[in-house]
């Protein structure tokens, strides 16, 4: 007879497990999660020191922090899931400061019930993203919630990056004349993410634009190191990102409709479901404002990096005491790109 | 997007333009009512406004769904989703059967307009009743198919547009034998609002609403054909040219009625033969008269009780009827006295009119139904033009 081996803990299922109440209760199960799963798949020095906290050498320059609850519904779509997703948008909330992204933090909310490959499937996605981005997460949190009290998997994603001094990239720096530059089409992950959902199920080729944008940042920022503002169009889309700006600068805007890219697959869906491409969600793309004298350089440097192949110069900022953000319609009139009012609705006929 | 950008063409657009300006005769003003919501979006959207000489003025008109909805009937909706709930007067004791376990279909920007005690569908649904929006009559049906222990009632509104579709489905609920399915009929005629429009002493006595004739209806038409409108252009004389939703659908349209008033004629045109036939869907119809029937009179915010204006469901399908199978009772609850809704619904008034416009009234905090539907003359005003109006 064999005596049993010593520490043997039995694997995780993680083809049929769930999540039950104990891998949030900080007992030997929460642990094995976190030993199994999240330390193997984000695996870095700081993470291999199973500390509560992770110690970080100061950078040179000023820090910049963002933080990004992630509640996407559903957690799996063309294009991307809320794994990548949770890493990509608080990378790029870093970046439109001009900084370099330089560490993520983690904190889960899982449901009960949930199922364990999924978990993976979205744990695994995070990691590679974070990868790729070369922004490691050196520190995390799991809950667990009862059944019913979430929805599958809520990821919260903090990151940490530097700036260096001189660089002044802020949502109240545009002043009229100022060109407004896009780095790609727009409404791609609203479209794909919408072709998921409940009653609403079309076919279609459109795949989430979700990714990090910093490389692009970067490439921009040492082109034109005085751009003024940058921002992701998330949710809202550009319209909203170009409200909050003419607020935050007090100034008007005045875009030219036929120069907005707006892929045809994400126009057709639009117009069948009775939303404006310009409201929905972008979750890699940027928006740019520089000087008219700028505006040249800084689009050759973003057209000459792949995530900017597409980018275009598509108005300019102008003096209106009212803040509005005005349109010249491809058909020629006039008209405003206002605030969201509510959700996005569909027309009835 | 093929088959879309050949009807938002800015070249073309320039061209009719440049027509309608040469055509239109500097010494008079025309003034045209455009009667669908879908047209007021569209000459919103795309700034059609910017391409028409000063003397071409568009009145909006009632068409819009969600914003001749009344008061009353959204209580009635909100009553019976909240279910066993007691609702604060004075929408009153309840009527008929109390059911906790109702799920209320609706389409989506009807969520939005403000009923009665600070209530929407929208705030119902925050305070627990089970309201969902969907995207056709048809989604409703599968959820009453899919959860049988729930009480499906799907809230349908609109013109003729989307009563076939309501019809299709009360059918098919009785083949299938669905008992846990009603529908709550607020099918409301076109023909019968451009009749009461065209008999309100505002355009026939007191002179202040002009009207020269009326860019017609595109969805409504494809159903119900031109022959209905034939009427109104040969009783009243005024010109109706049908037209499609597209801005240079609008502007056409715009042309051939300058046209016709200078021509002193005033008849029916088709400018949305694409889709238009003088017939309509024979199919449609007889669909439609199969299931429905006239009511005697129905209320229209703005326009109050219009006679045979909406449509209720035959006897023989009462089974599937929610006013019937849940006891709801009709009742009516006059509008918000600040609010200007009913005045702008019939074209007395535009939305800067309105105190409240822009100010207490927003898309956010709407106080009338005008400003909740795109389509509504208020909301289309605040999102697309409002910069017109900013001093």
């Amino acid at each position: 007879m064999t005596a049993p081996r010593k520490d043997y803990v039995r694997p995780i299922d993680f083809k049929r497990g769930v999540v039950d109440m104990s891998h949030g209760s900080g007992g030997r199960a929460m642990a094995q999660l976190i030993d199994e799963l999240f330390l193997a798949a984000f695996d870095n020095r700081w993470l291999r020191e199973m500390n509560d906290q992770a110690r970080l050498p100061m950078p040179q320059g000023r820090l910049v922090v963002a933080t990004d609850s992630h509640v996407v519904t559903p957690l799996f779509f063309p294009g991307g899931d809320i794994g990548c997703l949770s890493v990509h948008g608080t990378v790029n909330d870093v970046a439109m400061a001009g900084a370099k992204p330089l560490y993520l933090t983690a904190g889960f909310i899982l449901e009960e019930g949930f199922p364990l490959a999924d978990l993976k499937r979205i744990v695994e996605s995070m990691a590679k993203a974070a990868v790729e981005a070369g922004v490691p997460i050196v520190t995390g949190d799991t809950k667990v919630v009862e059944k019913g009290k979430g929805d599958g998997v809520f990821i919260n994603t903090t990151g940490v990056g530097v700036v260096a001094e001189g660089i002044e990239v802020s949502g109240d720096r545009a002043r009229p004349g100022d060109a407004i530059l896009v780095s790609g089409t727009l409404g791609d992950h609203g479209v794909a993410i919408m072709s998921l959902r409940e009653n609403l199920t079309f076919e279609t080729t459109i795949r989430s634009d979700t990714a990090s944008l910093h490389t692009l940042v970067a490439a921009m920022i040492d082109a034109v190191p005085t751009v003024h503002c940058l921002r992701d169009p998330t949710r809202g889309g550009l319209a909203t990102t170009l409200n909050e700006i003419a607020r935050q600068s007090g100034c008007g805007m005045r875009l030219e409709e036929a120069r907005i890219p707006v892929r045809p697959e994400v126009a057709a869906a639009c117009e069948f479901l009775g939303l404006d491409p310009l409201y929905v969600a972008n979750e890699g793309k940027l928006v740019a404002i520089c000087a008219p004298d700028d505006a040249d350089r800084l689009l050759a440097a973003m057209r000459a990096h792949p995530q900017g192949r597409d980018a275009a110069v598509i108005g300019e900022v102008v003096e209106d005491a009212h803040h509005f953000v005005q349109m010249r319609t491809g058909f020629g009139g006039s008209r405003m790109v206002d605030w969201l009012a509510g959700e996005q609705l569909p027309r009835i006929c | 997007m093929k088959y879309v950008d050949e009807f938002r063409d800015g070249e073309l657009a320039r061209t009719i333009a440049a027509r309608i300006a040469q055509a239109a005769d500097p010494g008079r003003t025309y003034h045209f009512m455009e009667f669908c919501g879908g047209h007021t979006h569209a000459i919103s959207r795309y700034g059609v406004k910017d391409l028409l000489p000063p003397n071409v003025v568009m009145v909006h008109g009632p068409g819009c769904p969600v914003c001749v909805l009344p008061i009353g009937r959204i209580d009635m909706a909100i009553e019976l989703a909240l279910g066993g709930h007691s609702l604060p007067s004075p929408l009153g004791e309840g009527s008929g059967v109390r059911v906790n376990n109702i799920t209320l279909c609706t389409y989506a920007d009807t969520v939005r307009v403000p009923a009665s005690n600070g209530l929407s569908l929208l705030k119902a649904k925050a305070q627990g009743a089970d309201i969902r929006m969907v995207y056709s009559a048809a989604d409703a049906l599968r959820i009453a198919q899919e959860e049988p222990e729930r009480e499906v009632v799907f809230f349908a509104i609109g013109f003729e547009t989307t009563t076939p579709p309501t019809a299709l489905v009360v059918r098919e609920a009785a083949r299938m034998g669905l008992a846990n399915f009603s529908v709550f009929v607020n099918h409301v005629l076109t023909p019968s609002a451009i009749a009461h429009i065209l008999e309100s002493p505002e355009v026939r006595e007191l002179g202040t609403v002009v009207i020269d004739g009326f860019v017609g209806p595109a969805h409504v038409s494809t159903i119900i054909g031109s022959q209905p409108y034939e009427y109104f252009a040969g009783e009243y004389r005024k010109p109706v040219v049908i037209a499609g939703f597209e801005p240079l659908d609008v502007m056409q349209a715009i042309e051939m009625l300058v046209r016709q008033v200078n021509d002193g004629r005033a008849c029916v045109e088709n400018e949305f033969s694409r889709a238009v036939t003088r017939e309509g869907n024979a199919k449609a119809k007889s669909l439609v008269a199969d299931v429905f029937e006239l009511r005697r009179a129905f209320e229209w915010r703005g326009l109050g009780l219009v006679p045979y204006s909406a449509l209720r469901l035959k006897d023989a399908w009462a089974a599937w009827d929610a006013e019937r199978k849940f006891g709801l009772r009709d009742r009516r609850v006059p509008d918000n006295k600040a609010c200007e809704c009913g005045a702008i619904l019939r074209g007395v008034k535009k939305p800067v009119d309105c105190k409240v416009f822009g100010t207490a009234c927003t898309p956010e905090t709407p106080m009338g139904s005008c400003m909740v539907s795109s389509e509504g003359a208020c909301a289309a005003h605040y999102t697309y033009g409002r910069y017109r109006s900013a001093a």
